[in-house]
């Protein structure tokens, strides 16, 4: 490279040199690029282990560039309480989906914040499950589509959508939960913001720390990439207000 | 080091810490919280990490989030929280994580009871969860032994990268006995952990602790790798005791546990009566000691084999399976947290002498089995 040249743009040392499964238009590809970009900015890749969910993530392992466990369907926050209380030397992210994080993982993701566990969560909300074939999540909105609500999501018998942020925000546990969105370059520049500072955190010791990344799902959704994100504008972002639910530093958003 | 008074969980729990497993998770149930409760106020003096979590299901996926740092990890629980392990003692079979379990076992199905019963010998050997694979399990019938086998179940779980379980039943958790803990313990050498641990990626490539294997033959692959581990535990980690067996035994007696010690004072009993019985008492009961149990029920003086659990019948089959028909396989058990008392045992054996060589006593059985 000549002294003229200057490399402002390459494949972060976080992810893996590979073509993802991930499908056309889905965002976990940004979300995996975040992450990574963080590591390399914190200098946390070569002491971080990730652990992978159960969902289109599962394979997460194969895109990261870190060691990684996988935990079974829901228990990421299990495992990675039980790693980082062993090795509090290490930097400990989970990566969930809404089907893993707020169905069959609510126990464990909320005992390990209400815990204080010092370890991170990305938490990918596409309000749908997507690695079986688009089933109805505890975040599906209401009137969604899907394939286990087929004629829309009825809440009068399946309750209201869950707002994971807020919910977890009433523990009086010191806790960094922020909830953040990729369908726009701008909203990808605040949510790697938003990601940092929870990797920074768990460097400082400070609190568990949870980034909820709104996403979307064109396969399941049944719409182009284009249309989902303008579905995420339109339906998700309304039921899920972004910005700060908690910080450890002040009372802001409590 | 000289002998102290233990009740069986505290004595279990100090061996634990003795053999190295200072990181302990767990949540309360009836018969073995003292285990906790113990480790609550000791892993702290030894700089060891002790977490009560929200459930079952929590603790197994925490200790297999543990173990992948590769040291060494140890839980504890009774029958109902045992089923809730499941799910990760499976996963963590898979991924080949060694980790030692206790399962302190009280009566069942279902919330059952809170009394000793061995009702869990098939959830222990057969593989409590889902998938091909075993658990290495350890069957106590002391504190003494409950100590040297959970120091051993810590080393073994080691060397084989798997799940070890420790039986007991309520009374091994409830009873106090002298027990005594080696002065200076050490171990064999065990292989390298830098292979599998996560430790970080720092001058490798990343390691993933996993067991999922989408591609068939790689999910084949896998299981032979466990397949074979099982086979070398076959070969290397059999072990049992004989009791009183000798030429002039008729019945031999297979029992483990509280229950095989209550054998030895039916037969210490008999022996006096002048009636002559053995005790077979397997200590791993997987690998269950099939060769070693097939030579001592076929030796030409046994008529009978009678097989002693509380539970309806468990081990009954491992015992068919090693003896394969060439001896009469007779079957005693109570369950539901009663402990069959010598009384009844004698019994049993003293019916079943009568059985192979009295006519009269056979015909006087079925008589009264009609007017029942």
């Amino acid at each position: 490279m000549s002294e003229q040249t200057k490399t402002i743009f390459s494949r972060p040392e976080g992810l893996q040199e590979t073509v993802t499964h991930y499908c056309p238009g889905c965002t976990h590809g940004v979300i995996h690029r975040l992450v990574a970009e963080v590591f390399d900015e914190l200098d946390i890749r070569e002491r971080t282990v990730g652990v992978a969910p159960v969902g289109c993530s599962v394979l997460a392992y194969n895109y990261f560039n870190c060691d990684f466990l996988e935990a079974p369907h829901g228990r990421a926050p299990a495992l990675a309480t039980g790693f980082k209380r062993l090795r509090p030397d290490m930097i400990v992210f989970t990566y969930q989906g809404d089907g893993d994080l707020a169905s069959i993982g609510m126990a464990e993701i909320v005992h390990a914040a209400n815990r204080g566990e010092k370890f991170t969560t990305i938490f990918v909300n596409n309000a749908i499950y997507g690695m079986t074939g688009g089933q109805m999540a505890p975040t599906t909105l209401s009137g969604q589509i899907t394939t286990t609500c087929p004629a829309g999501r009825d809440v009068s018998q399946t309750g209201e959508p869950i707002r994971v942020s807020e919910m977890l925000a009433t523990l009086n546990t010191p806790a960094y939960l922020e909830r953040v969105s990729v369908d726009s370059p701008m909203q990808i520049i605040k949510a790697k913001k938003a990601i940092k500072k929870a990797f920074q955190y768990q460097v400082e010791g400070k609190c568990f720390s949870l980034v909820e990344v709104l996403s979307t799902c064109p396969t399941n959704w049944g719409k182009t990439p284009a249309e989902s994100t303008q579905w995420l504008r339109d339906n998700m972002m309304p039921y899920f207000p972004l910005g700060l639910c908690k910080s450890p530093d002040s009372k802001e958003g409590n | 080091m000289a002998k102290v008074l233990m009740k069986g969980n505290e004595a279990i729990a100090e061996a634990a810490i003795r053999a190295g497993a200072n990181n302990y998770f767990c949540y309360p149930i009836t018969p073995q919280t003292e285990v906790a409760e113990y480790l609550a106020k000791r892993m702290p003096e030894v700089g060891g990490v002790f977490l009560q979590a929200e459930s079952e299901v929590a603790v197994g996926n925490i200790v297999f989030g543990a173990a992948s740092t590769g040291k060494r990890v140890f839980t504890t629980s009774s029958s109902p929280g045992i089923s809730l392990m499941q799910e990760a003692i499976s996963y963590m079979a898979g991924a080949q994580l060694p980790c030692v379990i206790l399962n302190i076992m009280r009566g069942g199905p279902g919330l059952g009871g809170i009394l000793p019963a061995q009702s869990d010998y098939f959830q222990a050997t057969k593989g409590g969860g889902h998938g091909d694979y075993r658990l290495l399990v350890l069957a106590p019938s002391t504190i003494q032994e409950a100590v040297d086998l959970t120091m051993l179940a810590c080393h073994l779980a080691d060397k084989y990268r798997n799940p070890v379980m420790i039986i007991g039943d309520g009374m091994i958790g409830q009873m106090m006995e002298p027990v005594e803990f080696p002065e200076n313990y050490t171990e064999p050498e065990l292989p390298t952990k830098d292979t599998w641990a996560a430790t970080g990626a720092k001058g490798r490539k990343p390691r993933v602790i996993k067991s999922l294997f989408l591609d068939p033959y790689k999910l084949e692959d896998n299981s032979v790798v466990l397949y074979n581990k099982y086979q070398q535990m076959k070969k290397d980690e059999v072990r049992f005791e004989l009791y009183k067996t000798s030429t002039k035994n008729k019945v031999l007696i297979v029992s483990y546990g509280t229950m095989a010690r209550i054998c030895q004072t039916v037969i210490d009993e008999l022996e006096e009566e002048g009636v002559s019985v053995g005790l077979f008492r397997p200590i791993t009961v997987y690998p269950f000691p099939e060769a070693a149990l097939e030579k001592e029920a076929t030796r030409k003086n046994i008529d009978t084999v009678l097989t002693v659990e509380m539970s309806m019948g468990q081990m009954v089959e491992d015992v068919e399976r090693a003896i394969a028909r060439r001896r009469p396989v007779e079957f005693f058990g109570r369950t539901g947290g009663i402990v069959p008392t010598p009384d009844e045992v004698k019994k049993q054996i003293k019916e079943l002498i009568k059985k192979k060589h009295g006519a009269k006593t056979r015909q006087s059985t079925t008589k009264s089995k009609k007017k029942g």
